[in-house]
């Protein structure tokens, strides 16, 4: 099998407030083999609130990302699934619409880009499972998380709009009954908690505008996990590690109890899995602080 | 002949009467389930078969008057159109009947649908117009005119969206998915000049900034109308008709512009400082947490992008609208 290589769209976090998603990410796709190409050249996906503004500016940059990773002939790979929402909604709008499309592509070739089409875009989760393989993975395991509970919290926009969702990958993902990061937690040797919040919304796109909504849905998804035995939580989403980890005083007063809870980042799981040293892994950024290595 | 395949299911059937219980309970049935059948006919057959006394609405059984809209494993769905062996694939043989909302329920499946109701009266859902009782000539709406409205005008009411959003679950002042489809419906239409509707769905906790962006409305509606589209477009109109007011959540939105222009990428911080202004100050205990952590860039340190001066040029001849 040729070396797998992907064109990697970091997103903000990873560089600023998640410093330990992008070290998890490098790690990781160092021990499965991965090469990453860095998309330095790309902008800010918008994140849902650029396209509340000016959709159409939007798209424009959106499609500028993608350009880039076509200038590679490489699969796009995100490691945020806000990133992966917007970046693959543009995708699907382009590629639906010839019209809009010669728009987008007329502002493009002012800066000597196009947008073809040509490159799928997925986030790292499935990009892991479909292009390597649980069973892979499985057999790279050195260090199984079988003593540990982990429940997991997928994010909305990995897992909604489905038929969106489910453009990127060949795994299909059901957004009521998703499954592929239980069964990443499984491969990696650990057992997965079943609990109602794990597909539901973190809240963290109205932090700052509705600040007790979000809370309280923060709150609920700790609360699942914590009342259902987790020993820590998984996500694949840097915008739901920010809410889970350092917001859950906040969330523990909006209803009424104590939480705390370790989070990983998907990434970090499978890197402490496969061997890697926690402080590679950037375990030490969190603010639920990781005792359990 | 060709014969029909059954499944075995195990359903648990929310009971409640709010006359008579204190609280809700569950009663089970087990039956062969027809791949002719839909939700509806379970619900049919528990009712005709079982007990009498179990209570739902239902009306056209056609998937047009919205009555009969339940939950299936906490999944909305109008029970006349979702086909049993749909179910199944997605949530295996053991299936629970719930009401919309559990504690809306007046009995068994039906519930209180007011909040639902007034909400959508609150919108302004019809066309606010002048009408000349003796017009000269037509009114015309284009074609490109009419596809504005999108899909918006096949709302049913059934309220799977509603019941779905998490926001109506926790701010009682929420409007919802579906109201604000019926306020994109009409504030879309050419002929209306309602002044009030788009400011209304602009309002801080009432309004489109609340939502969480979850896309829940969109998975559930069984007209699939994508209710989040139109919330989407009901923020962008905002900004279009200049309605948009000077608050928290639209600098949140504009900020991300300003962060792009001037680094490609998001400066965290600074966004928060643009979107809050003094207000930043509650934000500093997390910060300094997440500071003490390195979770936190110092000005000089925060990324940008490469080729800047192309997103430079984009954000300048891309954009559409100002604020």
């Amino acid at each position: 099998m040729s070396k797998l290589k992907y064109a990697l769209f970091t997103g903000c976090t990873a560089k600023q407030s998640t410093p330990e998603q992008y070290m998890s990410t490098m790690a990781v796709a160092k021990k499965l083999g991965i090469e990453l190409v860095e998309l330095v050249e790309a902008s800010c996906c918008g994140a849902s609130h650029l396209q509340d503004y000016d959709e159409f500016l939007s798209l424009v940059l959106n499609a500028r990302n993608i350009a880039y990773a076509e200038k590679h002939g490489l699969t796009m790979v995100t490691i945020c699934n806000t990133c992966q929402l917007n970046t693959a909604m543009t995708k699907h709008k382009l590629d639906k619409d010839p019209e809009l499309k010669a728009k987008v592509n007329e502002k493009l070739q002012e800066v000597g880009l196009v947008y073809k089409g040509t490159s799928e875009i997925t986030h790292f989760l499935y990009a892991i499972i479909d292009d390597i393989g649980l069973d892979k993975i499985k057999e790279m395991v050195v260090k199984p998380l079988s003593q540990f509970n982990i429940a997991p919290f997928y994010g909305c926009h990995n897992i909604r709009p489905s038929e969106l969702a489910n453009e990127g990958h060949k795994t299909p993902e059901s957004p009521y009954n998703p499954t592929s990061l239980d069964d990443l937690i499984i491969a990696c040797g650990g057992e997965s908690v079943d609990y109602e919040e794990k597909n539901k919304c973190c809240g963290f796109h109205v932090e700052l505008q509705a600040p007790k909504t979000a809370a309280v849905l923060t709150g609920n998804a700790i609360a699942g996990a914590m009342d259902n035995n987790a020993d820590m939580m998984v996500t694949p989403c840097p915008l739901c590690h920010l809410k889970l980890d350092t917001q859950a005083d906040h969330a523990g007063e909006a209803i009424g109890r104590e939480l705390e809870m370790p989070v990983l980042h998907m990434q970090q799981m499978v890197g402490l899995a496969l061997g890697c040293d926690p402080k590679e892994l950037g375990l030490q950024h969190h603010v639920v602080d990781v005792n359990f290595v | 002949m060709s014969t029909i395949e059954t499944k075995k299911v195990k359903f648990s059937v929310f009971r409640f009467n709010a006359d008579e219980d204190y609280l809700p309970y569950y009663d089970e049935y087990e039956m062969e389930v027809t791949s002719e059948e839909v939700v509806l006919d379970i619900l049919n057959r528990i009712k005709w078969d079982h007990d009498g006394s179990f209570s739902y609405r239902r009306s056209c059984r056609h998937g047009i008057c919205g009555a009969c809209a339940i939950k299936v494993n906490g999944r909305s769905t109008l029970a006349c159109k979702e086909r049993m062996f749909d179910m199944i694939d997605l949530f295996g043989s053991e299936l629970t009947l719930d009401p919309l909302s559990q504690k809306r329920a007046i009995k068994d499946m039906i519930i209180d649908k007011n909040d639902f109701w007034e909400k959508h009266a609150a919108v302004t859902p019809y066309l606010v117009a002048e009408i000349d009782e003796h017009p000269e000539s037509e009114n015309i709406v284009t074609p490109e005119e009419e596809h504005r409205l999108l899909d918006a005008d096949l709302c049913i009411q059934c309220g799977a969206c509603h019941y779905a959003c998490p926001v109506v679950e926790i701010n009682e002042e929420y409007f919802g998915p579906a109201a604000f489809t019926a306020a994109y419906r009409f504030s879309a239409d050419v002929r209306d000049h309602s002044e009030n509707r788009l400011k209304d769905v602009n309002e801080m906790g009432q309004g489109v900034w609340d939502c969480v962006k979850c896309f829940e409305c969109a998975e559930v509606c069984p007209k699939e109308i994508n209710p989040i589209e139109k919330i989407t477009k009901l923020h962008q109109m905002a900004f279009q008709e200049g309605v948009a007011e000077n608050n928290v959540a639209v600098r949140h939105a504009v900020g991300f512009k300003k962060s792009i222009e001037k680094r490609g990428v998001l400066d965290e911080g600074g966004l928060v400082l643009y979107s809050e202004g003094p207000a930043i100050v509650k934000h500093i205990p997390v910060a300094l947490k997440m500071f003490k952590k390195g979770k936190i860039q110092m000005p000089w340190n925060i990324p940008t992008s490469k080729n800047l001066d192309e997103i430079k040029k984009l954000v300048k001849s891309s954009s559409t609208v100002e604020f």
